[in-house]
């Protein structure tokens, strides 16, 4: 030990020396230098000198460097705004295209439409934006303005004392000064708390969104903690990095004026937008300013994602734009041929005004772009903002949907991406989370074993069942009492009552359950106290203790006071060790729950308890000579304990004040029990039935609050409290904790290592009041503590193989945990002696103070105090799923998604939840890949292809056969899912390196659903990033920490989930929802109806604008191509403007072609947005086809019927307008699935005010749009018969393919979308059975591709069969080779509890089904052999046949 | 700081539930009509249209077989006169041609003559724009600020009167029709005015304010091709000339397409012509002034008479009787194939 540390110091010190001197040389110099030459130094560091009287010449010049605290979020200022806007605006393509035509119309030679109609949509789209632009940047400059002059304390100089200003006058360098609830102004380094601890607690809802209050503290080693902090002393001059975006890193450090340096880090800053609370009063210099601070640099804007819809409409576009070019073609050619033919110059072709005339060529030229402005909407930019529009109202009625509304959280889904509503519809993959994603997140203890003793806590088990039928109950009754909507107030009796455990109480209880569309706006529950401690539902807070645990603590207690610790100490000490690890290595902070923001820091004064100092001495005395394990068990002799419990209830919170002073030494708390206790001395002979009663008694009107960072934490401090190991008050350097003979117990904390992803352990190093034992308490992934302990006992051999087996058998209880689905955490625990620590303690420090590579060195100084461990225990905590998990995952299946699990728990861990949430299935042949070895990798997915491949050879004739029938049941393309995969961090890396990645698709494109185990964030965001790129697959990413932050963002859709960890995932989604179970709703039927919804309407709208510009395109056949129109240019536009634009509209929002009952029942129906049936080119080109003939139909039938006639140009553009516009809308009509009353209203005035613009504008206007006069044409027509026969016959001859398209599939067609439609239509008793025969038949038909259900047995069997038939041959054998050269498998075992920890690699190959007796003997050997081994163990079910491959 | 906004107000006490509203609009439950294209629906709606169409159509083409007209080409029977325009020096001399036709049958009803142009691209874009409706509402407006160039001033920079490639290239043909009895002619008394749109002489077109009409167009100069100015178009009839004369007016109505005819004259019906023309040989006395040879026109003169449904041309009958058929056709096809699967389809279900 000593040597690990001196080797340690050693390369610590080389490290801080070198650190240093790199350091000084960049530092040092720099900070004289800012007096000559600041611009040098400040471009590495950043230097802040305090402003006050002594530093202000120094302050003055660097504060110049840097930026006030004003901030200005508006992008324009008054006078930049017209440039500076029209600037971006014009970054737009579609703009630039707009001012292109708007240019070339200036050209008489091409000129089409009057000057100012070309300008016209141009001005239109850019005053719009203009007007949004302002809006917008007015409530900017509105907040800014409010934020700028909010009042803040600031320290003036000339008067001394601390002057209200504005927050934009707070300047780099000022000391400000902060009450409770204020708003923290800039980024603040904290020097003074009115906390006599120095810490300082922050809300930093307004930054993350995360109502747990996070604690910072004053800067470490700075000294002025005790006196009030006096600006005017403060001399040193701080160092540290320059402004940047991370929120949770920051480093610096202090220079004194003896050049002294004292470290700091995030842990002292005050970010600004946070609120102080709990502080009365805090002091600090400002860091950072203005755009400076960390809040303003990760302030960005929302993301901006292009949809798949979107990708292929741009492809559409271009196609839009080849058309536009090949009939601008023909139209230049054209013109060119046709004024190539004259001999002389006609009449009627008027020169130029000079009088001359253009050669064909050049006409042909000129009337290339002609055409160009004429044909201009043939790309349709108007679509865009129409696509935004649409949008904007999908994602409203999205955010509106009740359903997809929590009431516990008060909070509906959350909309993040506004432009990716139709992705939704298509996703084919999904990447989901465990934790807190297909789990609740809430953790709930559930079993222990210490000292390698197993306590099955089956009352907790019973508990939670119990827990879980009262919902269902509640929910089942809710769903009875659908229609009357009474607020119910379910308060159930708990069932039993135990020990000290309370009646089970639903804090969320009092909700009412309203359903579907009976639930009524209910009042936010935010205001209840208890949702607003994280982590504290009664599921989580009750734990109801083993009995035969709680039996052996209370011998326990007894033992220690008996002071008899002889037969069992071990046991015993080990318990309470246990136990105080558990409540005191954790980071939670305790409040009570009448006012959950106030924090016990304090722990509750004791009454005097009868014991004296000496007395504690002596027992301790006895104790360690008693029992050589370190091992501290109730500290007082329950004798004493009588006494104390009378006051202590009362009085706890506010009597702490005489505590005070005590508190600042380091062993205040157990002097103070003794100058307590000094009163009453011989109380010692209660009985110890007494004492528990009083226990008993004591423990329960006494509630705390704990606030942990993460869940685990708090359940088992939750656990610990259910043994009556209660965490009493946190303050950084002290925890109190009530032992279960009621005394308190106050440990000094020294350290903290904290808990990281990379170390997976946290530990604590706690110095013991009464023996003064300085204990590190760590706990940790058991893979991990497990290797960190003590190798064994040097002296005692007996100890030793004790230890041993104890950790043999705490191992075997962790697989065990393991495999039914518990998160385990291993408790060890190390006694340091005193010169020990002092060394490492001085390492801490000095890495602590380090600004250069701190962090690797705090981590190497914990990594060396987490060593040579004492195994004391371990703990499984259950996960539970979140409701409806499963279900949600049949129906996403059925859908035809995909779903990968990708977490980073353990294998077992994930497995079985994969099993519990069905995705997984029994039947389903596992998969599993774990290897080292890039070769054997490869040998193993090409021997798994193989397997799978072969499978497929026995179905592919069945298919074949189906294929015959004329079922619309589309067969899907990717074979029958019947395979998991289960692959873990380790394989994925050799796959990602070794190129595999093509391998492993191929393989998972087999499988019905994929796990990845022990992965890391990026390794989740690659496999994300791999299916999305190389399957140019839809994908969705589902998460609710930040290590899914990357995964979220890697693909197509992200989505959050606003759990318990925090706001960074739902900062990074699209979409947050607070429950996996609303992905059902938001995916199969919004998705679906935006995808059908926008896809629909894109469609259409190039239909309208194609079908449009083609009138006008056939009318050049007839103008020899001269760019002439026959319809006036304002009724042109108006046509796209407003007459057609609305219904489409609508039709985007509102269109319900299935209902979403039915969408839910038949998440089939799902696929055919996941094919993009709906919008794809074939469908482009297809209505590309329909519109060319429509076109035809609506130019030639008035052309021909108007022909030779003496019809002029614009009678004649007139009833081709109005007939295109009937046909358009009637086109439309067709396609409207669900007429509501807006759909009949937009129809109706969409025609009614064609008709009256154009009455009213044809009769108004004499002469007022020279050159052409569309003066009382439509008066005209309308008083003309043959307008109206016209009008009737054309739309129809246009739609009638259509229609009859339509009526032939709607008749005959039996797509499963037609066929749900046709079940919307069925009274909902006959729907659901019409349903159900629908699933059931698919069930046979695509399910399992086997017709009848007699055959599907024998299927099965097949495949088993297939699955174990290539490995049973080697099985016989039962050799076990290690060979990895021979490629292949040379044996197996077929065992489940004989697992070997695989070196380079195994190979599992489970087939959980039981079929044909010759395949399953081994299986049945092997249950057996399970049940022999499984002692105590109950496993649920038999049903795993496994066998192993080891290669 | 967008966060911060939406975070501010978590201080209220008990701030209202986000939970949503429960309406039928925000929860997409509308009442709503789904139509459903079932067997019976569709094939009514195909029937129903079938033989809607059909009445329609035969009415049409009955109406449309009613209409009497007579179309003659006399661009070729004049062959020296369109050679002497060809020169377009000769636009001064006067030339005249008859052209003989002759009725069966009496043609009752009142009869329209048209002049009819082929291949004159009255649509032409250039040609569309080019005209000033403010000065032919009377107004004195700046012409050279107009789409009229070239045709808006002389070199000179008198204006021209009307301005404008449309109204330069006016028809100025003038047709008189003559009833050959046995040993004289009597020429059939045609309506001059009223043939153009009442809006069109009363609102659209108006002479400049003066107290008499040459005065009015004082300072103007006809345009180049023109014989005669403005105010000489109709000598007889104040109130048809200038601006306002129907032959001028017709034509600045320009035509949708290349081949058009202009309503020229109707038979005023008194005397002989009170029921309309009677059977017999008729002359037309054309005097011949608009060049066609040099785009490969040709000029008609047409006599026609008109049914509520339009002129002669049949389509329009046609195009319902041809869908009316198509429709029912496509009723008994889908009826057919209706009846074809649904033995299929019970077989199926089973």
């Amino acid at each position: 030990m000593a040597l690990s540390v001196d080797s340690a110091l050693y390369r610590w010190r080389r490290r801080g020396a070198e650190s240093h001197s790199q350091s000084e040389s960049e530092s040092i110099p720099l900070l004289f230098s800012v007096r000559d030459k600041p611009k040098l130094t400040l471009n590495k560091w950043r230097i802040v000198f305090p402003d006050n009287g002594r530093q202000w010449k120094d302050w003055k010049q660097a504060s110049t460097f840097y930026s006030g605290n004003r901030i200005r979020t508006t992008k324009y200022t008054l006078f930049t705004f017209l440039p500076q806007n029209l600037f971006e605006q014009f970054h737009r393509l579609g703009n630039l295209y707009f001012l292109f035509l708007a240019v070339l119309n200036f050209f008489p030679q091409m000129e089409v439409f009057h000057r100012e109609i070309t300008i016209l949509p141009l001005v239109v789209v850019l005053l719009a934006s203009m007007i949004k632009d302002v809006t917008e940047d007015y409530r900017k400059y509105q907040f800014d303005k409010m934020v700028n002059f909010s009042k803040t304390r600031v320290y003036d100089k000339e008067e001394r004392a601390y002057v209200e200003k504005c927050w934009k006058d707070v300047r780099v360098g000022d000391f400000v000064q902060l009450q409770c609830n204020e708003t923290i102004p800039a980024d603040i380094l904290l020097l003074y708390s009115s906390d006599q601890n120095g810490i300082c607690h922050l809300e930093t809802a307004n930054l993350d969104g995360e109502t747990n209050l996070k604690q910072r503290q004053v800067v470490l080693g700075f000294s002025s903690q005790n006196t009030l902090f006096e600006p005017e002393f403060f001399q040193n001059t701080i160092i540290c990095e320059k402004p940047n975006n991370d929120l949770n890193k920051f480093k610096g450090y202090m220079e004194q004026p003896n050049h002294e340096r004292i470290g700091f880090n995030i842990e002292s800053l005050l970010l600004r937008g946070c609120t102080i609370r709990n502080t009365e009063a805090v002091i600090g210099i400002v860091i950072y300013t203005g755009h400076e601070t960390k809040a303003m640099l990760n302030n960005n804007g929302p993301r901006y994602k292009r949809s798949k819809v979107e990708r292929q409409m741009n492809v559409d576009i271009f196609l839009c734009a080849g058309l536009l070019f090949v009939m601008c073609l023909v139209g230049s050619i054209g013109h060119g041929i046709w004024t190539g033919n004259f001999s002389m110059h006609p009449p009627y072709d008027v020169p130029d005004e000079n009088g001359n005339f253009l050669s064909p060529v050049l006409a042909g030229f000129y009337m290339f772009l002609t055409m160009i402005i004429l044909f201009q909407i043939l790309i349709p930019i108007s679509l865009y903002v129409s696509i935004e529009l649409v949008k904007l109202g999908q994602v409203f009625l999205i955010h509106n949907d009740i359903d997809l509304y929590d009431e516990e959280a008060d909070l509906p889904i959350q909309c993040r991406a506004l432009n990716i509503t139709e992705d939704l519809g298509q996703i084919q993959y999904i990447f989901s989370d465990k934790t807190g994603t297909l789990t609740e997140n809430k953790m709930v203890f559930r079993r222990c074993t210490v000292d390698g003793i197993e306590f099955s806590h089956q009352e907790n088990a019973r508990r939670l069942e119990t827990h879980k039928e009262l919902d269902l109950d509640d929910e089942d009754f809710a769903k009875l009492q659908r229609f009357t909507l009474p607020p119910m107030n379910i308060e159930r009796p708990a069932t039993y009552k135990q020990g000290t455990m309370r009646p089970l109480r639903r804090s969320q209880s009092a909700r009412a359950h309203f359903q579907g569309h009976t639930r009524n706006r209910s009042l936010g529950r935010r205001d209840s106290n208890q949702s607003q401690v994280a982590f504290s539902s009664t599921i989580e807070k009750d734990v109801a203790p083993d009995s035969r645990l709680l039996r052996r603590v209370r011998e326990a207690a007894l033992q220690t006071e008996n002071l008899s610790p002889f037969t069992h100490t071990k046991t015993s000490s080990s318990l309470t060790d246990f136990f105080l690890a558990l409540a005191i290595c954790n980071t939670v902070l305790v409040s009570t729950t009448t006012e959950p923001r106030q924090r016990v820091t304090v722990p509750p004064p004791i009454k005097p308890s009868g014991i004296t100092l000496e007395k504690i001495h002596q027992i301790f005395q006895r104790l360690k000579l008693a029992s050589l394990s370190q091992s501290f068990s109730s500290s007082q002799s329950s004798s004493e304990l009588g006494a104390s419990f009378s006051a202590k209830n009362t009085e706890e919170r506010f009597a702490a004040l005489d505590c005070y002073d005590n508190d600042d030494d380091c062993c205040a708390s157990s002097r103070g029990d003794g100058l307590q206790g000094k009163g009453s001395t011989d109380m010692g002979s209660a009985s110890l039935d007494e004492v528990f009663k009083s226990v008993t008694n004591s423990s329960l009107p006494t509630d705390f609050c704990y606030e942990a960072e993460s869940p685990d934490e708090a359940a088992l401090v939750y656990a610990a409290q259910a043994y009556s190991f209660t965490l009493v008050s946190r303050t950084p350097e002290q925890v109190t904790v009530r032992l279960p003979q009621g005394t308190l117990l106050t440990f000094d904390i020294l350290y903290t290592l904290g808990f990281d992803s990379v170390r997976k352990r946290m530990s604590v190093v706690v110095r013991h009041p009464l023996t003064k034992e300085i204990v590190v308490y760590t706990k940790g992934a058991d893979s991990i503590i497990m290797d960190l302990l003590e190798d064994s006992a040097k002296d005692d051999i007996c100890a030793e193989r004790r230890m041993k087996r104890i950790k043999e058998k705490t191992q075997k209880h962790l697989d065990y945990y393991a495999r039914n689905g518990l998160r385990t955490l291993c408790i060890a625990k190390k006694v340091l002696n005193e010169d020990d620590f002092q060394k490492w303690a001085n390492f801490r420090r000095e890495a602590e103070s380090a600004i250069d590579n701190r962090d690797e060195l705090l981590m190497e100084t914990a990594q060396h105090l987490e060593t040579k461990l004492t195994l004391l225990g371990a703990t499984g905590i259950e996960d539970r799923l979140q409701d409806g998990v499963p279900d949600t995952i049949a129906a996403l299946r059925e859908a035809g998604i995909q779903i990968w699990v990708l977490t980073g728990d353990k294998q077992e861990t994930a497995i079985n939840i994969a099993y519990s949430c069905k995705l997984l299935d029994q039947r389903d042949c596992v998969f599993t890949i774990n290897t080292d070895n890039e070769e054997t990798c490869e040998s193993l997915l090409n021997l798994t292809l193989e397997e799978v491949r072969k499978t497929y050879q026995v179905e592919k004739p069945q298919r074949k056969f189906f294929g015959i029938i004329p079922t619309s049941f589309s067969v899907p393309e990717a074979p029958v899912p019947e395979f998991g995969l289960v692959i873990d961090g380790r394989t994925l890396n050799i796959i990602f390196q070794g190129g595999l990645e093509e391998k492993f698709l191929l393989l998972t494109k087999h499988c019905r659903s994929v796990l990845c185990c022990r992965s890391t964030p990026l390794q989740k965001s690659m496999v994300v990033k791999l299916v999305r790129r190389q399957l140019k697959a839809m994908t969705l990413s589902i998460g609710d920490g930040a290590n899914d932050v990357s995964m979220i963002q890697a693909a197509d859709v992200g989505i959050g989930i606003s759990g318990q960890e925090g706001m960074q995932a739902v900062m990074a989604s699209d979409f947050a929802i607070s429950r996996f179970k609303h992905l059902k709703k938001l995916l199969l039927v919004h998705g679906h109806w935006c995808y059908t919804r926008l896809a629909k309407m894109v469609i259409y709208f190039f239909y309208k604008n194609v079908s449009y510009i083609n009138l006008l395109f056939w009318y050049q056949f007839f103008c020899g191509f001269s760019g002439s129109t026959m319809i006036d240019y304002w009724q042109m536009i108006f046509f796209n403007l407003f007459f057609t634009s609305v219904p489409p509209l609508l039709f985007g929002v509102l269109d319900k072609h299935i209902s979403a009952e039915t969408l839910l029942d038949l998440p089939e129906l799902y696929k055919s947005g996941q094919n993009s049936e709906i919008y794809r080119l074939s469908t482009f080109i297809i209505t590309m086809l329909d519109t060319f003939y429509q076109s035809l139909v609506c130019f030639f039938v008035p052309y021909l019927t108007y022909k030779d006639s003496d019809i002029d140009l614009l009678s004649f553009g007139n009833p081709i307008n109005t007939i295109s516009l009937l046909t358009i809308l009637l086109h439309e009509a067709i396609e409207i699935k669900t007429w509501t009353l807006f759909h009949l209203i937009t129809m109706i005035s969409s025609v009614v005010f064609y008709f009256v613009f154009s009455l009213i504008y044809n009769a108004a206007c004499v002469t007022c749009n020279p050159p052409t006069n569309p003066y009382w044409i439509m008066e005209k027509q309308i008083s003309d018969p043959t307008f109206y026969l016209l009008c009737l016959i054309t739309p129809v001859i246009a739609l009638l393919p259509r229609f009859f398209i339509f009526a032939l599939r709607g008749t005959f067609g039996a797509t499963l979308i037609l066929k749900a439609q046709q079940l919307d239509k069925l009274p909902k008793g006959q729907r659901d059975l019409e349903i159900q025969k629908l699933r059931s038949s698919k069930q046979t038909t695509s399910g399992a591709p086997v017709a009848s259900s007699a055959s599907k047995h024998d299927l099965e069997q097949n495949i088993s069969h297939l699955c174990l038939s290539s490995f049973l041959p080697p099985a016989a054998a039962s050799v076990s080779h290690r060979d990895t050269e021979s490629q292949g498998f040379s044996a197996s075992e077929v065992n489940p509890l004989r697992k070997q920890i695989p070196e380079e690699g195994y190979y599992f190959f489970n087939n959980y089904h039981l079929v044909s007796s010759k395949v399953t003997a081994p299986g049945e050997d092997g249950n057996k052999l399970t049940k022999d081994n499984a002692h105590n163990f109950n496993y649920g079910s038999h049903r795993r046949s496994v066998s192993a491959v080891t290669l | 700081m967008k966060n911060k906004t939406s975070f501010l107000p978590q201080e209220g006490e008990a701030h209202p539930s986000r939970c949503p509203d429960n309406t039928a609009f925000k929860q997409q439950k509308l009442p709503a009509w789904k139509p459903q294209l079932t067997i019976a629906s569709v094939l009514s709606s195909f029937f129903l249209i079938g033989a809607f169409c059909l009445a329609v159509g035969v009415c049409l083409i009955l109406s449309a077989n009613s209409v009497r007209e007579i179309q003659i080409d006399y661009s070729d029977k004049c062959s020296d006169c369109s050679k002497l325009r060809e020169n377009s020096s000769n636009w001064s001399k006067e030339c005249h041609c008859s052209v003989n036709f002759t009725l069966k049958e009496d043609v009752l009803d009142d009869v329209f003559m048209y002049y009819g142009l082929q291949n004159f691209y009255q649509n032409h874009r250039r040609y569309v724009i080019s005209r000033s409706d403010a000065q032919l509402l009377g107004r004195n407006v700046n012409i050279q600020k107009s789409y009229c160039a070239p045709f808006a001033t002389y070199r000179n920079g008198t204006p021209m009167a009307p301005c404008g490639a449309i109204a330069n290239s006016m028809f100025n043909d003038t047709i008189d029709l003559f009833y050959n009895l046995k040993s004289y002619a009597i020429q059939v008394p045609l309506l001059e005015t009223g043939n153009s749109w009442w809006t069109d002489k009363n609102v659209k077109f108006r002479n400049p304010n003066s107290y008499n009409l040459s005065s009015a167009f004082a300072g103007t100069a006809r345009p180049p091709y023109w014989q005669k100015p403005v105010y000489m178009l109709d000598k007889e009839d104040e109130r048809n000339n200038g601006y306002l004369n129907d032959d001028f007016i017709i034509w600045m109505r320009v035509s949708a397409f290349a081949t058009f005819r202009n309503l020229y004259r109707r038979v005023k019906r008194v005397g002989r012509f009170a029921d309309g023309l009677p059977a017999g040989n008729y002359t037309f006395r054309i005097s011949y002034n608009f060049p066609v040879t040099k785009f490969k026109g040709r000029k008609h003169v047409i006599l026609s008479t008109v049914v509520w449904s339009g002129g002669s041309n049949p389509f329009l009958g046609i195009a319902y009787v041809v869908s009316g058929t198509a429709a029912t056709l496509t009723g008994f096809v889908i009826a057919a194939i209706h009846l074809k699967l649904r033995k299929k389809k019970t077989y199926f279900q089973k």
